[in-house]
């Protein structure tokens, strides 16, 4: 049951069964506790991660699913990814913080598919995740601002 | 003796694990008071607010209330700084543990700021004195030739300037001075208070690095899941748990017994059957292969829809008068030609916070520590050495994090659970809710059920007004029989009503508890401004008047109502806040096909808000179009921050109005997860527009609830306002509307 995963360019061997979910084999055998349960059923996306790019809610997906693929989670980094941290910070989005790690995930993934999404756009992307602080309208003006830096940096 | 001294290093650092350099401040608060008043040891300084300089030129602020996105560790920390003309850059805030040496811990009422803010003041203060004392020794000149300014004290006559850092040597020999002496800041001199200031926890909240107690990792702990049973307090009969020991990864699995609580304090934990496993998924699964019969007990019976029914019927008859009731309702209503009569009613909530209940615990021989996220530390150190039977002093409570708390973290019953399993398996231990655990096992906020009769005279204004209600006490959860709710919760909305009318009458009427009844994020204010607000606009529209006229005629002339608070109540703020609100949702304007406007008003937690929502309704459907709010919450010490908790609040309470509903059936809650309690979503979120009453010179009042309570009514009356239907039940989701 060794299985080899490759999360954030790093490669890590796990002993698991096939059905444990991405999620706790990422926080409890692995370690990173950056991705964070929240519901167990896909109906919040505080768990989600990008698995060769594609955003996936973690708790959902077996660790079967994960090998031989890149998995990037909230402590990795990306160019997309660091736009959004800065424009988190400037318009100093968390409150408790605690769904963050996939709101961001989920907003690298629309920029990584999407330049300059607009309003709707924001609104397909990022209604999977659940903010029960409710910062969605700071969320949707950091993803606009994290494309003007990134435009402005160009 | 002065209030703010400094404090015997060995003890600091015993207490904080933090070095003992440079100045190490200490002032004592009394629990809830926001002045300063002597200790009761006469000899002994009991400093509860600590703040340490450090010779790097660190700042250091103890958080003794805890972080669960309220922003609260940045607000403290900038009341301090200012005072002492600091360098943001190097403030710190480091979170306290439970203790009683901080005093009052509890993280709820919306008064940390209102607390805390003076206290905080005068002590970057002094630090500034004792910074300028030792600068002016140094150059042996006068001290009021000497000023600080961003971490260094300037010499005025010849600009010269010292770094804080290396003065706090000197500066901690010399002796702390009189409080007298302080000079607190103008509000026109300050830098940081009444300004927006980012989150201290920015970095951490972006890369994920932040430690919620879900996250705390203990060498060779292990993980848990429990099975309670569906009906509150209900036991277990008997359980086969052959299946669950397949599970990969469980290594244990017994029944855990329920811990009562004794009468009038603490909350015990319900018990069921612990599955203890290597990581938190084998626990989970293990559960869930658990085959358990229950004894359901007296609850089992328990139904909502049933019990709306006979709290629907109780309040339609005669209730319990409650004091301060005035003038005459019935024979007005007998006079007037113009009587109109609702009952609205809003059904049993839960907190949902998206880090559900956890607690890591560790219990050893005469030592116990534990790891959580909690609103109220120091009751659950106490509650925990209550039900283990040792002294609070071998208790550490260890703060982390909150993924939100929103009152669910006030109670400690996961922390019970956690160290009951690791006492019984000899090892650390992380328990850990499922949704489905924390949607069904909650100390819930109560249904309500609310009858409302109000006169109107001949030009309009209301004559005469009953309220009938009938809502579950709080008080039930720690003492039984309670089954009127408690003046401390009329006190929410009702009984401070603060409408001009010369006939009020309110009745209390009977409303048992058949679950475990909490508080949730401004607690019986939720009914109350969901009431008063939706009344006051059927009146409105009876009496043929605009809704917002309507609200600031009732509120009548200038009043204060002084109370038994520090702060009165005002009317003139609170009509305030409803004509700012009005001006800048541009009130009257013409609005789109299909587009409707309400309005709510409301005082809680000594703050007024006013709040106007702009809906559009198409093919039957809701959405809520744009949100304004005005708050005056006296001196805003952190404005971003305000503005951030006052949007949460209008999705918080968004989330009461369209999706918020707990039913039971057969004594068990029929909901399990988000998709069916639903949350408002990034699709559904409103434009919100926010303005904070400039008010500096007033005293600073609550924020993180105040927002709540007008988004389910003012929702509501815009409904109304577009269609001509009345939601009088919660939650739209009932009525098909969204």
């Amino acid at each position: 049951m060794s299985k080899s995963l490759s999360i954030n360019g790093k490669s890590y061997t796990v002993n698991v069964q096939d059905d444990m979910p991405l999620l706790w084999v990422i926080r409890d055998i692995v370690g990173l506790t950056g991705t964070k349960f929240g519901c167990g059923v896909s109906q919040c996306g505080a768990c989600s991660v990008l698995i060769d790019g594609n955003l996936t809610k973690s708790c959902s997906m077996p660790v079967s699913y994960g090998i031989g693929k890149e998995i990037f989670t909230i402590e990795g980094t990306s160019e997309n990814l660091e736009f959004l941290r800065k424009a988190w910070n400037d318009g100093n989005v968390p409150q408790c913080g605690y769904c963050q790690s996939g709101q961001l995930i989920a907003a690298t993934s629309l920029l990584d598919k999407n330049e300059n999404p607009t309003d709707e756009d924001i609104d397909a992307a990022m209604s999977d995740n659940i903010c029960r602080c409710g910062t969605y309208s700071r969320i949707r003006k950091a993803i606009h601002k994290a494309v003007e830096l990134k435009n402005k940096s160009i | 003796m002065s209030n703010i001294q400094q404090i015997n290093r060995r003890d600091f650092v015993k207490l904080f694990g933090l070095t003992s350099t440079g100045i190490i401040l200490g002032c004592n608060i009394s629990s809830d008071r926001k002045k300063f008043i002597p200790t009761s040891e006469k000899d002994t300084f009991s400093p509860n607010l600590f703040v340490q300089i450090e010779k790097n030129g660190d700042v250091t602020l103890i958080a003794s209330r805890s972080e669960m996105g309220q922003g609260i560790k940045t607000s403290l920390a900038s009341a301090i700084a200012d005072e002492l003309e600091a360098d943001w850059k190097y403030v710190k805030v480091k979170q306290a543990i439970g203790h009683e040496k901080y005093g009052n811990q509890n993280t709820d009422g919306s008064r940390s700021v209102r607390t805390r803010l003076e206290p905080m003041r005068k002590m970057g203060a002094i630090a500034k004195m004792m910074l300028i004392s030792a600068a002016a020794k140094k150059w042996n000149v006068a001290e009021n030739t000497c000023k600080a300014e961003n971490h260094f004290i300037i010499n005025t006559n010849t600009n010269d300037k010292i770094f804080f850092g290396d003065l706090v040597d000197d500066a901690a020999k010399l002796p702390v001075p009189d409080e007298k002496l302080i000079l607190l800041k103008k509000v026109e001199d300050f830098k940081f208070i009444g300004k927006n200031l980012k989150s201290v926890d920015l970095e951490d909240f972006t890369h994920g690095t932040a430690t919620y107690g879900i996250d705390v990792r203990i060498p060779n702990m292990k993980f848990a899941a429990i099975a309670r049973c569906p009906v509150t307090f209900g036991t277990v009969k008997s359980f086969d748990k052959s299946d669950a020991e397949k599970v990969k990864g469980v290594e244990r699995i017994f029944e855990l017994e329920r811990l009562v609580p004794p009468t009038g304090q603490f909350f015990g934990a319900l018990g069921g059957v612990a599955v203890i496993a290597n990581n938190t998924w084998s626990a989970f699964e293990g559960k869930q292969n658990l085959n358990i019969e229950w004894n359901y007990g007296n609850n089992h019976s328990f139904d909502t829809e049933q019990f709306q029914k006979k709290l629907t019927e109780r309040v339609h008859k005669k209730g319990k008068l409650v004091p301060g009731s005035r003038g005459n309702v019935s024979s007005t209503f007998n006079k007037s030609k113009n009587t109109i009569e609702a009952t609205y009613h809003v059904p049993f909530l839960v907190h949902a916070p998206m880090e559900v209940p956890n607690a890591t615990a560790w219990f050893q021989e005469n030592k116990i520590e534990v790891w959580a996220p909690l609103q109220d530390p120091q009751t659950a150190r106490a509650e925990i050495a209550h039900f283990f039977n040792t002294d609070v002093h071998n208790v550490t409570v260890n703060v982390t994090f909150l993924g939100g708390g929103f009152g669910r973290k006030s109670k400690s019953d996961f922390v019970v659970e956690a160290v009951a399993l690791s006492k019984k398996i000899n090892a650390p231990v992380q328990v850990v809710w499922t949704r489905e655990d924390d949607i069904q096992h909650s100390f819930y906020h109560a249904t309500s059920v609310q009858y409302l009769k109000g006169s109107l005279d001949t030009k309009g204004n209301v004559s005469a007004w009953l309220q009938r209600v009938a809502v579950p006490s709080i008080v039930s959860s720690f003492k039984s029989m309670s089954d009127y709710a408690s003046g401390l919760e009329l006190n929410q909305g009702f009984t401070n009503n603060p409408y001009d009318i010369q006939n009020f009458r309110l009745e209390s009427v009977k409303a048992e508890a058949h679950l475990r009844i909490g508080w949730l994020r401004s607690v019986v204010n939720i009914h109350s401004g969901f009431g008063n607000n939706s009344f006051v606009d059927e009146l409105a529209f009876a009496a043929k008047k605009d809704p917002v006229q309507f609200h600031l005629d009732l509120l009548g002339k200038e009043k204060v109502i002084k109370g038994r608070s520090d702060y009165p109540f005002e009317s003139k703020r609170l009509k305030n806040v409803l004509k700012n609100t009005a001006k800048i949702a541009n009130w009257g304007k013409e609005l789109p096909k299909g587009h409707g406007i309400g309005v709510a008003v409301h005082y809680s937690f000594y703050s007024y808000v006013a709040t106007a929502v702009e809906v559009s309704v198409k093919n039957g459907k809701v959405k809520v179009e744009n949100v304004w709010t005005t708050i005056d919450c006296g001196l805003a010490l952190n404005k971003d921050n305000i503005k951030n908790q006052l949007e949460g609040a209008a999705i918080f309470g968004m989330s009461i109005a369209l999706y918020g509903k707990v039913s039971v059936k057969e004594g068990a809650v029929e909901q399990h997860n988000f998709f069916d309690y639903q949350m408002t979503r990034m699709k559904d979120a409103p434009n919100i527009y926010v303005d904070i009453v400039e008010a500096m010179n007033e005293p600073s009042t609550g924020v993180g609830e105040p927002g709540v309570p007008v988004m389910a009514p003012a929702i509501c009356n815009a409904i109304f306002n577009a269609t001509g239907k009345r939601v009088r039940s919660l939650p739209l989701l009932d009525h098909d509307l969204v």
